[in-house]
């Protein structure tokens, strides 16, 4: 299993939800990657995007404004290969 | 075989409809969304303390749950400037280039559905429903200029449209289709009541910054400044944010209107140099431009004029630029008629 970090700090949405997406990309089944942001909009965000990719996301810790997330790549990567 | 369509999200009822439309006869939609940095919803309301009695939520996504279909929200912030620069068909009322923006996105809706192994595109285009982009004229222009042709199919308007291959092919019922025309929103929210939607984002003020005015008059002061028509994102998105005020053509300031902005201005001490009022509480500003002493005293008249010193004898400024230690400066501050209308943008 590989578990990655995303630092999304001082990004505004929909940029951590896209950084987050471009790294599950590269990902298996079974791999982690914790994202770091501060815009509170991921609290919706990302568990939305997980929710409709078939992905799970926990929220780990929210300290000063930062919000921490543990998604679980449970589902093929995204994009869709060609058929 | 099911076929597979990718639908064109904005976030808007539109989309969500059209997308609902092809979902119903049988076929796999997944969603695409573009992030040009110019949309107006969730910017602001991210970086707004006093908008935020609402949900922050992307509506694209919140779209694609409600419609259980994937969505793709793809980075196009390089590749949109040449948009926004060199518009072919112009800009509308603002620096809206409109119908070059549909093209571009439709455009890179044919990329995806080649690289990912979609049949077709759709979008909730409606003819008539935009002055600039969405008009019976342009569909085929964008249809043509997109590379896209007979693959783009407008379900809530295919009926006053040439049939396109998703329809010839028998992919898509035509006569399950809707011919819908004109501004009224009427036909788009009776589907949906018929569709058993409910609930759908009302983006307050469009979708896109290009489209207003203020924002214009910004976008074109950074470009008149800096001599050159170009932009990288950072710039785009602080000129959504404070007060933008110019008091010399070399140099403005961004000042906070509220805290929530005030954070996110913070957010660029490392890379601008900032002010901050020390013995009074007041807003965070950055200067865009390059300063000498003169131009720093002042900007901390105007910084001590917004700050809740402004009617004390003096106000003490921090200064902090980028790779020096913070200085201080004592100024008195700007009175409430000393600062010329025109240095705002």
């Amino acid at each position: 299993m590989t578990r990655l970090a995303v630092d999304a700090r001082r990004l505004l949405c929909p940029l951590p939800v896209i950084r987050l997406q471009d790294q599950v990309a590269q990902l298996r089944h079974g791999d982690q990657v914790i994202i770091i942001a501060t815009d509170p909009g991921v609290k919706l965000d990302i568990p939305a995007w997980c929710r409709v990719h078939g992905h799970s996301a926990s929220l780990l810790d929210e300290t000063d404004g930062e919000i921490r997330f543990l998604v679980t790549v449970e589902a093929a990567p995204n994009p869709p290969k060609p058929t | 075989m099911t076929r597979k369509a990718l639908a064109l999200i904005s976030g808007g009822l539109d989309s969500m409809l059209a997308a609902r439309v092809v979902q119903e006869q049988g076929v796999q939609v997944e969603g695409v969304n573009f992030f040009t940095g110019f949309c107006v919803e969730g910017h602001t309301h991210a970086i707004r303390k006093q908008s935020q009695t609402r949900p922050k939520r992307n509506n694209a996504l919140w779209v694609a749950e409600q419609l259980g279909i994937k969505l793709h929200i793809v980075d196009v912030v390089d590749e949109y400037k040449d948009v926004v620069l060199n518009p072919k068909h112009g800009y509308g009322a603002n620096l809206n280039p409109c119908l070059d923006c549909k093209i571009f996105m439709v455009g890179k809706a044919v990329e995806k559905v080649r690289d990912w192994g979609f049949d077709f595109i759709l979008t909730g285009e409606v003819v008539g429903q935009r002055p600039m982009s969405q008009r019976k004229q342009t569909m085929p222009v964008i249809s043509k200029e997109s590379g896209a042709e007979g693959l783009l199919l407008r379900p809530l308007s295919a009926l006053n449209l040439p049939a396109t291959k998703p329809e010839l092919e028998g992919w898509v019922d035509r006569e399950r289709l809707y011919g819908f025309s004109g501004r009224s929103r009427k036909p788009q929210i009776a589907l949906a009541r018929r569709l058993g939607i409910q609930e759908w984002a009302q983006p307050a003020g469009g979708c896109c910054f290009l489209t207003d005015a203020n924002y214009t008059v910004k976008l074109q002061d950074l470009w008149a400044s800096r001599q050159q028509r170009q932009y990288e994102l950072d710039d785009i998105l602080l000129l959504k944010v404070g007060r933008h005020i110019r008091p010399r053509p070399h140099f403005k300031l961004i000042v906070a209107r509220e805290e929530g902005e005030g954070n996110y201005l913070n957010g660029y001490r490392r890379m601008y140099t900032y002010l901050d009022s020390v013995s009074h509480p007041g807003p965070m500003t950055l200067i865009d431009g390059q300063v000498d002493e003169d131009d720093l005293e002042l900007a901390a008249r105007i910084v001590a004029r917004y700050s809740q010193g402004r009617n004390a004898g003096s106000v003490e400024v921090e200064v902090g630029r980028p790779g020096a230690p913070p200085l201080r400066l004592r100024v008195t501050p700007f009175g409430s008629e000393e600062i010329p209308r025109e240095w705002m943008l």
